[in-house]
């Protein structure tokens, strides 16, 4: 239990050390930086939440992060604004217009409604088969996203969302998916579920609904991810479907693999490094860039570097830098090993 | 009947290329229990060695010739750089390698050629067409079709015939048992990677004889396509990933056919629905494949 509580607090104080020094540095772009890792913090900690606890990799994620961003939207848009940012909205929602604080829980809720209704056969498949219907599954929310005119403005960028996320914001939402993703670590289903994670047949043997826990996990995964979409398009106030694919998916996995999927440590130590060494290579890229080494406009090198990161990780220690074991757990067994040395 | 023509000419040539495609990744699939994320740049590696090389003046063929053999090596290199060092540890960190090399490769065009689509040189055939009963039917169509039943036929006796066929057969049967009776591992692993990478590069010429040009993530769709097809045919079976294109290129023609333009939007909603419920229904897909064995 202390070690839990230890872990907890190591990493808040990470997180608000992050949002008070970026607040420090008094530029704005830095602001800018850590809302958006406070962000995609909360999406990989509900990767981890499901993926962590079940060992299935989902690709899905994200869309359910669309899902949460362009609810919150809908809802949100002001209504002067919805005849030019939605030109074919149904008319039942063009007077709706809520504040974003609510919507943002909203959206997270819809996401989480709408992964509770589709996923739950898809929880019987595990290995290859059930990463190819998340997969699916990630290609049909974005189909839909990407033609639903009437609720998306279609591929088209949405704008006119109001401004409502802070970085102080973004950092408590931060916060509060910690607690939520370390509770249901420590949770019965949790517990369960890694059991099933570690062995699925002695998992059921014992008596565990495999499904119904892998469920569980979905839904809460989905509810952090609607939440982070809905969060992020606060933030940015425009986005277009394209937001909500492969690249973003890839940019929020290799933060949770190289930090290691199976701890909540990994998840947001793994977002710190990936954030910081993502937004280095983008200035290193910028720098090239202004200075005109190369001819053409130097792109990709970031997600070329961040790759290669994610192989390395995975052959030379593939649970990521945290594979087992939560900081906290960490810290007390080298207290304890001192103990006895003396 | 003027238009049943056109319609089994249309099937039979999307049907030929979607089965080559879903053939690549079945191999490899079959045999190591992995989904390729990085299949679709072998294409686009195809692609851009033909926008490379475009500009010299050898033959048509040579050109081709060299885009294969590239699509092969990266095929090759798939096993060095994402399968090799993770093999013997989780299916998940196997698949996260190879969507990791996806973006490596996809990544490095856009850094070290262009963002922007580049033309691919395509011979006079391809843009030619010729008339049957009375239809005009594109070349292209035609020669995808000669291709694929070339193809098809070529890896056919290659599977049932010699002896790099048997043993990666036994291979994707029992893994170990093969292991154990001589059948030496990493040679047959990197036959399949290579034969997936020679698949994707003929498929590669022939997806891009019908867009002309190559982008950085062109190796999406048909990815995608051998992803859908593989599941409806089966995740192990050679010959059910062969069906299972023809049945999706069927079933693609049909709804191009039929479906208004407002539905037709939501076309790829509509198959991976249907692979979602395949999946579900009959994991195996229609043809059963071989019992699985272990993968290391």
């Amino acid at each position: 239990m202390t070690r839990n509580i230890l872990t907890l607090v190591v990493l808040s104080a990470l997180i608000v050390a992050a949002a008070l020094l970026a607040q420090a540095m008094g530029v704005r772009l830095y602001e800018r930086i850590a809302t958006t890792m406070f962000v995609s913090m909360i999406l990989v900690l509900g990767l981890q939440v499901f993926m962590g606890n079940s060992g299935i990799l989902s690709f899905a994620h994200i869309g359910f992060m669309g899902v949460g961003a362009y609810t919150s939207a809908v809802l949100s848009i002001p209504e002067r604004m919805k005849g030019m940012a939605l030109p074919d909205l149904y008319p039942v929602l063009e007077s709706v217009q809520l504040s974003p604080y609510a919507t943002i829980i909203i959206g997270g809720l819809v996401a989480a409604l709408v992964a509770a209704a589709l996923s739950y056969p898809l929880m019987r498949l595990s290995d290859a088969a059930a990463v190819i219907t998340s997969f699916a599954l990630l290609v049909v929310l974005h189909t839909v996203i990407t033609h639903w005119s009437a609720i998306t403005n279609g591929p088209r960028t949405l704008f006119g969302l109001p401004e409502a996320t802070t970085l102080w914001l973004a950092c408590g939402a931060a916060l509060l998916a910690l607690l939520g993703a370390m509770l249901f670590k420590e949770s019965r289903t949790g517990q369960l579920l890694r059991a099933s994670r570690d062995d699925e047949v002695a998992a059921a043997a014992i008596g565990v609904n495999i499904v119904q826990l892998r469920w569980r996990a979905f839904i809460l995964a989905a509810l952090f991810a609607g939440i982070g979409g809905a969060l992020w398009g606060h933030f940015v106030t425009s986005f277009s479907p394209r937001a909500f694919y492969l690249k973003e998916t890839f940019l929020i996995l290799s933060m949770l693999v190289i930090g290691g999927a199976n701890t909540v440590t990994g998840a947001v130590i793994g977002t710190l490094i990936v954030t910081f060494s993502f937004e280095a290579l983008r200035g290193l890229e910028a720098g090239i860039n202004e200075a005109g080494v190369m001819a053409d406009q130097v792109i990709g090198l970031t997600e070329i570097v961040l790759a290669l990161a994610m192989i390395a990780v995975l052959s030379l220690r593939p649970g990521g830098l945290f594979p087992t074991r939560e900081i906290g757990a960490l810290l007390t067994r080298n207290r304890k090993s001192e103990g006895r040395a003396k | 009947m003027d238009f049943a023509i056109q319609f089994v000419i249309n099937v039979l040539s999307l049907g030929g290329a979607y089965a080559l495609m879903a053939l690549g990744l079945v191999l490899v699939y079959g045999i190591l229990k992995l989904v390729n994320f990085a299949y679709g740049e072998l294409i686009m590696v195809a692609g851009y060695t033909m926008h490379l090389v475009g500009g010299s003046p050898l033959p048509w063929l040579v050109m081709a010739a060299v885009a294969v053999v590239m699509a092969i090596l990266a095929g090759l290199a798939t096993d060095y750089v994402a399968f090799r060092p993770v093999r013997a540890k989780s299916v998940t960190a196997v698949l996260i390698t190879s969507f990791a090399f996806s973006t490596l490769l996809q990544n490095a065009a856009l850094l070290f050629i262009s963002p922007r689509p580049r033309s691919v040189p395509l011979p006079e055939i391809f843009s030619q067409s010729v008339v049957i009963a009375g239809i005009p039917t594109p070349m292209r169509d035609l020669i995808t079709i000669v291709a694929a039943v070339a193809l098809l036929g070529l890896f056919a006796f290659l599977m049932q015939r010699t002896v790099l066929g048997i043993a990666m057969r036994a291979a994707a049967t029992n893994f170990t048992m093969a292991r154990m009776l001589g059948v030496p591992a990493n040679l047959v692993i990197s036959s399949a990677f290579a034969i997936s990478g020679f698949l994707a590069g003929v498929v590669g010429l022939l997806w891009m004889g019908r867009i002309g040009t190559v982008a950085p993530g062109i190796g999406l769709e048909p990815l995608l396509i051998a992803f859908i097809a593989t599941v409806i045919g089966g995740m192990r079976s050679l010959p059910g990933a062969v069906i299972g294109g023809f049945i999706l290129a069927f079933i693609d023609t049909t709804l191009n056919y039929t479906l208004s333009q407002d539905l037709l939007k939501f076309r790829d909603a509509f198959t991976f629905s249907l692979v979602i419920l395949i999946l579900l229904w009959r994991p195996e897909g229609l043809m059963k494949g071989p019992a699985s064995g272990q993968r290391t």
